[in-house]
């Protein structure tokens, strides 16, 4: 107690000497828990409370001798304890109001007897005791700054003679000692909490009030000085014997409503000095008020004027309340994992600026606290970061809030804001690339799952008495204890949620990751044998990354042990569930040292020794680990660009399923990436797939599957999948209907490669398509998506939808059209319009009402389902018999349709012109769609550089010229010059259809001008030599419509 | 020693030592005779005493456990003479240094058998791991923790229940876990120290 008594405790004048302990919160905390350690000595330790003191502790005390009962002997002036030491002396003994004590038996008893007034007894006693160890037990106890070398010799003496009162004394030391210790902690905890100023901070608010006080009503001050102008190098105006003490500078205010104030601003807070004695420079540094956290503070509390003017200033940014609700509410927008807690408290203690810039290392506010003499020397004369920092954030305060005069005070008020607005929405957005990069792949497992509570003591399980036992032997045990402990803790059924649980809450889980920043191999695997266990649990799991788990597990993979880098590989592999830990994985260097544990011996080498079977286990493992890695976008390039790929292709040729499982998991997730899918083709890893669907293991066989799926966009790899004999395999997976996982995988796969028509025709022969049709009824809808995908694709080719009316295809596939599934809706109205290209499968869809449903689905809202539907749409119009009577029998139907010709999306714009081409074919229906006004809205997309769009717009153009006065309409309402600008287009299709329209729209004098002047003559001219011929038809008769209204006029002018 | 007789002696050690090749061995022997001080008295056997094969494992192996390195000490000396002599410097290191993990279950379980009857007893096992905790003041007795920790050990170790572990139980208990080898106090280097030490012995005589 001797160090946390000179140390902690705040003295009032610092030197030597009797001072006095003043009223702190610290002092009092400080008091407090000495008082309770001596009250409970007597019960506590009966033996060492009888011990003697060397000397007695004296002090002056205020307790009145009746307080006094039994078991003290009480006379007119004295009062003696009747208990007494060999020599027949009282252990206490008042006489006045000095008393003696000299037991802790006795202490104790007189703390109880003292009742409320034992916090003023203790005070007086420790007052009049600076160090009462040397009282206690000996000047040789005395506390020593640095090594304490009085337990070593009380340990030779305890050895060298039994003497039984030295072992007491060693007792006492001992208590004494971890009392010290528990003081020094809890005085701690006070002082970190605590406001500390810096020269800055007191600077800046001292240049700030300046700049509202002087003379007038509205000034918040009538002055405010400095008591010297002379500024030392650290900021400090106090001189350097009274910085020692913590003192910043001195300040003389003068308030509105009271006499000058003198105050000091030290680190510890703002308080009232004596104020300057007669002679000029002498001040008066003792301390006549409370310790306030800055001069606001202080002054809010001196003056009422203050108060009262400072609210007219409006500088909200002093009242850190406002302050922190702010950031709050800031934080609510983004605040979604744990980390962001630790970011809003950085965040509130770097704005707010009274406050003293608090440095990162939480260990150092400690010993600065400790020391404050220290802290000058560190912060002050030497010219430290800390303090740069701090000059820093003045400029940064200066720059940020200017200040305004009062005329602008509404502006003032949110000036504070959009600065911190700004920074937020930064991080924000960095953040969000962070969550955008982040693959779909990601996993429910994600989802912070709620905290389950233990509920209540009561019925706590067995199990978790016996952990918090072999958690304590882990903690306070050497390693041959640890080892013990680890291994028993290993026979907990640790699968168990109870006992993972309780491991974590009676603290095991710090203690588990601190084992592993230990040199001692045994203790790091059996750790390391648990964490891996318990990990399987996600709140474990974000345990650990909070306490820094896996940074200290990364490190462990550049180990020279292979056990130890397996079971720190494997236990990575668990905890990176989550983002924020494949986060940190990669910010530690974590996925290159995984990358570097994959490159072992060439796989498949028979004869392997232990040796390599060793290195084959570590790179098993650490494609585990970048397995859960894989799953951040981040993380796919960075394995990319730590040389991952090539050491992956040469995994990917071993011949055993738990080798290869992680690695095509790994691969699968990370073809999510073209420069993976491009590797994937490149290093010939498709043939491996390939030779890996026909595994035993189905997980395998699923990554393989979900590979291929996920490459097969590229006709390349397509034909590789095929050449490597993958159709086959593929096609016959589709019989295992069981595992919908592996069945979703193999249909993708199936749906990718059948883009490829020679694919389609392998699957044909292998039956696949029959297989398709019966897994389009009781299927998850991820399987049903790649199914009606891949019938989509087949159907492609006339022969297969045959083959899928024959087996019954179409009802189940009309069916699926009322879904609400967007990808499911896409692919089922792509296969029903394939489908319908057959007029005797139309039928079919006709009976089931299948144009109907498309129809309706113009309705979804997802515009991709609105042009598949529109596409759908034309060939069921082409086919079916009367079509025209088909689609009146829609009600509101063609309003519908023409109404999405405003749309945005011109994939949509070009189905529905595609299907207004089929539904104008019918002369009825073409009256109506010219009622809803289709002319203008035609004429208005016409202006555009899309192909597709531009190619079916010219159709729909030149089926509507052939209604009333349609023709005139379009040229009023300029659809004719962009039309000729699509002749210089470079799709031949275009060129057809416009010609087309041209010619249509030629009939017409007006639209022949217009042409003309745009260059037409000139573009057909060549068209008219193509060696398509409906293309050089109507080029011809587009030109001979415009020669003829040039012969007529001539004829007219002329006569 | 001449060269011819340690050509010999290496040949023959090499045979009981199979961890070692012979030039190993022969370093090995050089590094013994460098240790050992020559006797004045001819008549008594060449070799280690007790202290100077303790010096080594602390020093050389790290090993701070004065009760473990004794027996350490009587691991190494099969004859009992108190004295290593160069045979058993080199088959024990065998084991120490690159022992088969069978090997070096037999030979932690001689050092912990303190009394040599075959079983480790509760008693050997408290007496062993009577340091391992870290005294707390606050528990009454203070014994109660170590008393605890050999109860969790028997219950891991002792397949048989007859309250001691006899070496089918250790051996067992080692090969289920092998954290368990050195379950009573470090009696084998670490891997650091190990390679150390072969790198000095081996080098350093390997450049003569």
């Amino acid at each position: 107690m001797g160090v946390a008594l000179t140390r902690a405790a705040q003295w009032t004048s610092a030197g030597s000497g009797t001072g006095t302990l003043e009223i702190t919160p610290l002092n009092e905390s400080l008091l407090n828990d000495i008082i309770k350690f001596v009250e409970s000595f007597s019960s506590r330790h009966p033996q060492e409370a009888a011990f003697v003191f060397r000397e007695p502790l004296e002090w002056k005390t205020q307790l009145d001798y009746s307080v006094f009962e039994s078991g003290y002997e009480i006379s007119a002036t004295t009062v003696q304890s009747d208990e007494r030491d060999k020599d027949d002396q009282p252990l206490l003994l008042l006489t006045a109001s000095t008393i003696r004590v000299r037991s802790f038996g006795q202490l104790s008893r007189l703390l109880h007897i003292a009742m409320e007034k034992k916090l003023k007894e203790a005070q007086a006693c420790l007052e009049a005791n600076r160090d009462p160890i040397v009282k206690i037990l000996g000047p040789g106890y005395g506390t020593i700054e640095g090594e304490d070398m009085s337990m070593l010799r009380l340990l030779d003496r305890v050895r060298k003679g039994g003497d039984p009162d030295t072992e007491i004394k060693m007792k006492i030391a001992l208590l004494l000692q971890q009392l010290d210790m528990q003081l020094l902690n809890s005085s701690l905890k006070h002082i970190s909490q605590e406001v500390r100023l810096t020269p800055a901070a007191v600077k800046n608010e001292v240049d700030l009030l300046k700049h509202f006080s002087g003379e007038g009503e509205n000034t918040v001050l009538e002055s405010l000085e400095y008591t010297s102008d002379y500024e030392f190098s650290n900021g400090c105006r106090a001189p350097p014997w009274r910085q020692v003490h913590g003192e910043i500078c001195y300040l003389i205010v003068k308030p509105h409503d009271t006499d000058p104030l003198y105050i000091t601003c030290s680190t510890a807070g703002v308080f009232l000095n004596g104020g300057r004695g007669k002679e000029k420079d002498d001040i008066d540094y003792e301390r006549k008020s409370d310790v306030y956290k800055d001069l606001i503070t202080f002054l809010r509390e001196r003056s009422a004027k203050f108060v009262e003017n400072i609210v007219k200033q409006d500088y909200t940014f002093f009242e850190e309340p406002t302050y922190e609700k702010h950031y709050r509410h800031m934080e609510i927008v983004d605040a979604e994992d744990l980390g962001q807690s630790q970011k809003f408290h950085d965040y509130s203690e770097k704005n707010a600026f009274e406050r003293t810039k608090s440095p990162p290392v939480k260990s150092k506010p400690i010993d600065k606290k400790l020391e404050p003499s220290l802290k000058w020397k560190n912060v002050g004369f030497a010219d430290s970061r800390d303090d740069k920092a701090a000059n820093k954030a003045i400029k940064e305060e200066k720059e940020s809030r200017p200040i305004v005069p009062e005329t602008k005070k509404k502006a003032n008020i949110l000036s504070p804001g959009p600065i911190k607005k700004q920074s937020v929405s930064k991080r924000k957005v960095s953040e969000k690339s962070d969550e955008i990069s982040e693959s779909s792949s990601e996993s429910e497992e994600d989802e912070e799952q709620p905290e389950r509570h233990q509920e209540g003591n009561t019925d706590l399980p067995s199990e978790y008495w016996q952990i918090q036992k072999l958690v304590k032997y882990i903690k306070g045990g050497n390693q041959t204890a640890t080892v013990i402990a680890l291994c028993s803790m290993r026979d907990f059924n640790l699968a168990q949620e109870t006992c993972q649980l309780a491991i974590r809450d009676v603290g095991g889980l710090e203690v588990l990751i601190n084992l592993l920043d230990t040199e001692d191999i045994k203790c790091k695997i059996g750790s390391l044998k648990i964490l891996k266990e318990i990990s399987q649990n996600s709140q474990i799991r974000r345990t650990i990354a909070d306490f820094g788990g896996l940074q200290i597990m990364v490190k462990i993979l550049d180990s020279p042990d292979k056990d130890l880098k397996c079971l720190a590989a494997e236990t990575i592999a668990n905890v990176a569930r989550f983002k924020r830990a494949r986060r940190t994985v990669r910010q530690h260097g974590g996925i290159n040292r995984l990358v570097g544990l994959l490159d072992c011996v060439p796989m498949g080498s028979a004869n392997l020794t232990p040796h390599q079977e060793k290195d084959i286990e570590v790179a098993r493992c650490g494609a585990l680990a970048l397995w859960s890695c894989s799953k951040s976008t981040k993380n796919k390039e960075a394995i990319r660009r730590a040389g991952g790929i090539p050491l992956l292709a040469q995994l990917l040729k071993s011949p055993h399923a738990n080798m290869l499982t992680p690695v095509v998991g790994t691969l699968q997730e990370c073809a999510s990436e073209a420069s993976y899918r491009l590797a994937i083709k490149t290093e010939k890893m498709i043939e491996n797939l390939v030779k890996n669907l026909s595994s035993e293991n189905e997980e395998l066989q699923m990554h393989c599957a979900s590979a291929i799926f996920k490459c097969a966009e590229d006709e390349e790899t397509r034909d590789l999948v095929r050449h490597h004999g993958g159709l086959q395999p593929l096609a016959s997976l589709l019989n295992n209907s069981e595992n919908k996982e592996l069945l979703a995988a193999v249909t993708g796969a199936i749906w990718k490669c059948a883009i490829s028509r020679e694919n389609v025709t392998k699957f044909r022969e292998y039956r696949a398509i029959e297989t398709l049709v019966v897994l389009l009824t009781d299927q998850p809808e991820e399987v049903l998506v790649n199914v009606v995908g891949a019938l989509g694709e087949c159907c492609q080719e006339p022969a297969n939808r045959a083959i899928i009316r024959k087996c019954g295809g179409i009802p189940p596939l009309v069916n699926l059209l009322t879904g609400t599934n967007k990808a499911l809706l896409v692919n089922v109205t792509k296969a029903v319009g394939a489908c319908a290209t057959e007029p005797e499968n139309m039928m079919i869809i006709d009976r089931l009402d299948g144009v109907r449903l498309l129809w309706s689905l113009l309705k979804n809202p997802h515009p991709d389902v609105q042009a598949s539907a529109a596409w759908a749409i034309c060939p069921c119009i082409e086919n079916a018999k009367d079509a025209g009577e088909m689609v009146r029998s829609f009600v509101g139907g063609l309003e519908l349709i023409v109404n999405l010709l405003k749309s945005e999306n011109k994939e949509v714009l070009a189905s529905v012109c595609a299907a207004i081409t089929n539904i104008a074919k019918d002369e009825e229906n073409l009256a109506v769609i010219t009622d809803h006004g289709v002319v203008p809205l035609l004429s208005k997309l016409a202006n555009t550089n899309n192909d597709k769009l531009r190619h079916h717009l010219a159709e729909a153009i030149s089926r509507c010229c052939m209604w009333g006065s349609n023709r005139i309409a379009f040229g009023e309402t300029k659809a004719v010059a962009p039309l000729v600008r699509y002749l210089k287009s470079n799709d031949t299709s275009v060129h057809r259809a416009t010609a087309q329209a041209l010619y249509q729209l030629s009939e017409d004098p007006n639209n022949c001008i217009t042409m003309h002047e745009n260059g037409v003559v000139k573009l057909l001219l060549g068209m008219v030599g193509s060696t398509d011929e409906t293309l050089q038809e109507a080029a011809a008769g587009c030109i001979a419509n415009i020669r003829r209204l040039a012969l007529a006029t001539e004829k007219a002018k002329y006569g | 020693m001449n060269r011819k007789k340690l050509q010999k002696l290496a040949e023959s050690l090499c045979r009981t030592a199979k961890h070692f090749n012979k030039i190993e061995v022969e370093c090995l022997i050089k590094l013994f005779h460098t240790l050992v001080v020559e006797p004045s008295d001819r008549h008594v056997v060449i070799g280690l005493d007790r202290n100077m094969f303790r010096n080594i494992l602390h020093v050389t192996f790290g090993m701070t456990d004065d009760m473990i390195m004794d027996r350490v000490f009587r691991a190494f000396d099969k004859d009992n003479d108190s004295c290593i002599s160069v045979t058993e410097w080199v088959e024990g290191l065998s084991i120490f240094l690159r022992g088969t993990l069978e090997e070096r279950i037999k030979y932690c379980f001689e050092v912990y058998d303190l009394n040599g009857d075959g079983y480790i007893s509760r008693e050997e096992m408290f007496h062993m791991l009577k340091n391992s905790l870290l005294k707390q003041p606050s528990e009454e007795d203070p014994d109660e923790g170590i008393k605890d920790l050999v109860e969790i050990t028997l219950k891991k170790m002792d397949y048989d229940h007859d309250g001691k572990l006899s070496y089918t139980d250790f051996e067992k208990a080692v090969r289920d876990e092998n954290l368990l080898l050195e379950a009573f106090g470090p009696c084998l280097p670490d891997m650091k120290n190990s390679m150390a030490f072969e790198m000095q012995a081996f080098q350093e005589t390997g450049d003569l």
